[in-house]
């Protein structure tokens, strides 16, 4: 059973390597880009299933933190371009190492303020109460006329990175597995750590917690900065992916968009998400081509997989295995 | 000896209703405390005052001289204050290990580690593997708690509480809901634990009562009407009547 598990995880291994080559080989370029798409979105769904799956936290503000970090991305290179100091300050840069940490940097103190707010709230308040937070953001960069407003902040040149041409879209893809594999070693350990325990605990029953000498509140907010501070930096590569960043990005449409994610995938497990981003990043493709009410079709497999699944995607697979072996 | 719990003056009310009335109250060091009265006597209210779920209008409570009020649960339960569920409360879909292991957790070290696997850490496994050899459950470790049976539930209910160290262990009606041969056990394995700390037991069952408690008070629409031996309880005529009235209507 094990050999089988490692022997699937080699493969796909294999296959998130093979996929730009394959993808040259058919002369469909496309596909590297789409791929790279999913990684990243699978970035951000990981990072949202930290707070939903793992903490229970509801979020419906994640796409404040992608947003966030793909205007932090497209603001430092727009002050890069013109040689200005962003707010009278500091230089811009446009590079990847910079712009990266800058932008976890800055959802995570975001984050720490939304959170110790709503965090005082929980249920129905709490999901409100992200909502809302992520619209006043939303309505900031609509109405920041120096930052592009509703056209967005164009990325001319995806930030570089030394040694290693970003512009080409095969590298490009590379960086992004590399980074998403790191996010998916780390959201593994995390989930059995001592806090990942203790965070599953607070889930659970926060009040058994309490009555072991915990403190719940400070775990959900540590879990939320984490888990905005990862949204984030899938923003930072989605800004460079797409080379723009606009206020869609902290449309409220994403935050439930990256909800569909985790919850297609599965909610609080370690691949679910990232197989919910990849599925769901192919549907709007696949069904965007067919027909301009696409959203419909997309509907109706949310809803056959949630339903007929009761634990989405992850488990469908689980469910696969153990037929196979039986 | 001295008091190592000291309650002074302490009052709840929810709107118009008075439910703790000015109790004090004094556990000792090592002394088993039962704490009795009538359904609706407050009780489980006290308890959860004591132990910083509910907040008090009034009055002082005061764990081997350090003042408790301002504390948060968890931050009493560090003071080495536990208490145990009525309705247990434990996590579902966690093993009897894991269950304890986190409380062992909880007095080990700071819990903001991301990385290093949990379920490895020997010097924390090992010491819940202990608590819970003592409650009898060893055979269930890795089973999940949902899995488990009533009675079960309650005596890991106590190896939970056991495993944050306290010096004062709060019982809401341990017994409530056994069978007998599983109230006979609670109460054997509470009596084996007289004399390692103290206890504030809130029981309905009065055998069981009688066989642990060193003192007894008695609660009676939120007011201390008397404590004493179990013998002075028994004797006792406002007692009596507060029971008597209780089972004539």
């Amino acid at each position: 059973m094990l050999s089988l598990t490692r022997l699937l995880a080699l493969a796909g291994v294999a296959g998130l390597i093979a996929v730009p080559f394959i993808a040259d080989g058919l002369g469909t370029p496309a596909a590297t880009t789409l791929a790279t798409s999913m990684l990243i979105y699978g970035i951000a769904a990981a990072s949202l299933n930290l707070a939903l799956g793992y903490g229970g936290l509801v979020s419906f503000g994640h796409a404040a933190f992608l947003g966030l970090g793909g205007y932090v991305v497209g603001i430092l290179y727009q002050h890069f371009v013109s040689e200005t100091a962003v707010f009278g300050w500091f230089a811009g840069t446009n590079q990847l190492v910079v712009t990266v940490p800058a932008a976890m940097l800055a959802c995570g103190l975001v984050a720490a303020c939304i959170g110790a707010l709503s965090l005082r709230t929980s249920g129905v308040q709490f999901i409100m109460i992200t909502l809302a937070f992520a619209q006043m953001l939303f309505f900031l960069f609509v109405s920041l006329k120096a930052y592009g407003g509703d056209d967005g902040l164009i990325v001319r040149r995806r930030n570089v990175l030394p040694g290693l041409d970003t512009r080409d879209d095969t590298t490009f893809y590379f960086i992004c597995l590399v980074i998403a594999a790191g996010c998916w070693w780390l959201m593994q350990r995390f989930a059995r750590s001592r806090f990942g325990l203790v965070l599953a605990g607070v889930r659970q029953s926060e009040r058994r917690m309490a009555a072991l000498g915990f403190t719940p509140y400070a775990y959900k907010l540590a879990a939320f900065i984490v888990s905005g501070m990862g949204t984030g930096l899938a923003g930072a590569l989605l800004a460079n992916h797409q080379r723009f960043v606009g206020p869609d990005l902290l449309h409220w449409t994403k935050s439930g968009e990256l909800m569909v994610m985790v919850v297609l995938g599965g909610v609080g497990t370690l691949s679910g998400p990232w197989l919910g981003a990849a599925v769901l990043v192919a549907l709007e493709t696949t069904f965007a081509a067919w027909s301009e009410n696409w959203q419909i079709f997309l509907g109706l497999v949310l809803l056959a997989v949630v339903l007929l699944t009761r634990g989405g995607l992850d488990r469908l697979l689980r469910l696969m295995r153990g037929w196979r072996a039986s | 000896m001295t008091s190592l719990l000291e309650v002074r003056g302490l009052a709840k009310r929810f709107g118009g209703l008075v439910v703790t009335d000015d109790v004090d109250l004094d556990v000792r060091d090592g002394e088993v405390h039962a704490l009795i009265g009538p359904n609706g006597a407050g009780k489980t209210t006290l308890i959860n005052q004591l132990c910083g779920e509910l907040p008090s209008d009034r009055g002082t409570i005061r764990l081997a001289d350090g003042l408790l009020n301002p504390l948060s649960v968890g931050q009493r339960v560090r003071r080495g204050l536990a208490r145990t569920f009525q309705i247990a409360q434990l996590l579902a879909d966690d093993t009897v290990l894991d269950n304890v292991a986190l409380a062992v957790q909880a007095r080990h070290g700071h819990s903001f580690r991301f990385l290093a696997d949990a379920r490895r850490d020997v010097v924390v496994r090992e010491a819940a593997r202990r608590y819970i050899a003592d409650a009898g459950l060893t055979s269930r470790l890795d089973v999940p708690v949902a899995d488990l049976s009533h009675g079960e539930q309650k005596q890991l209910e106590v190896a939970v509480a056991l495993a944050t160290n306290p010096r004062l262990l709060l019982l809401d009606e341990p017994m409530a809901g056994l069978g007998h041969g599983e109230s006979r056990q609670m109460v054997d394995a509470l009596g084996a634990l007289k004399g390692r700390l103290a206890m504030l037991l809130v029981e309905h069952d009065m055998d069981a009562v009688f066989a642990l408690a060193d003192r007894i008070s008695v609660l009676f629409y939120g007011r201390i009407i008397a404590t004493g031996t179990p013998d002075e309880i028994r004797d006792n005529a406002e007692v009596r009547t507060a029971y008597l009235g209780e089972g004539d209507s």
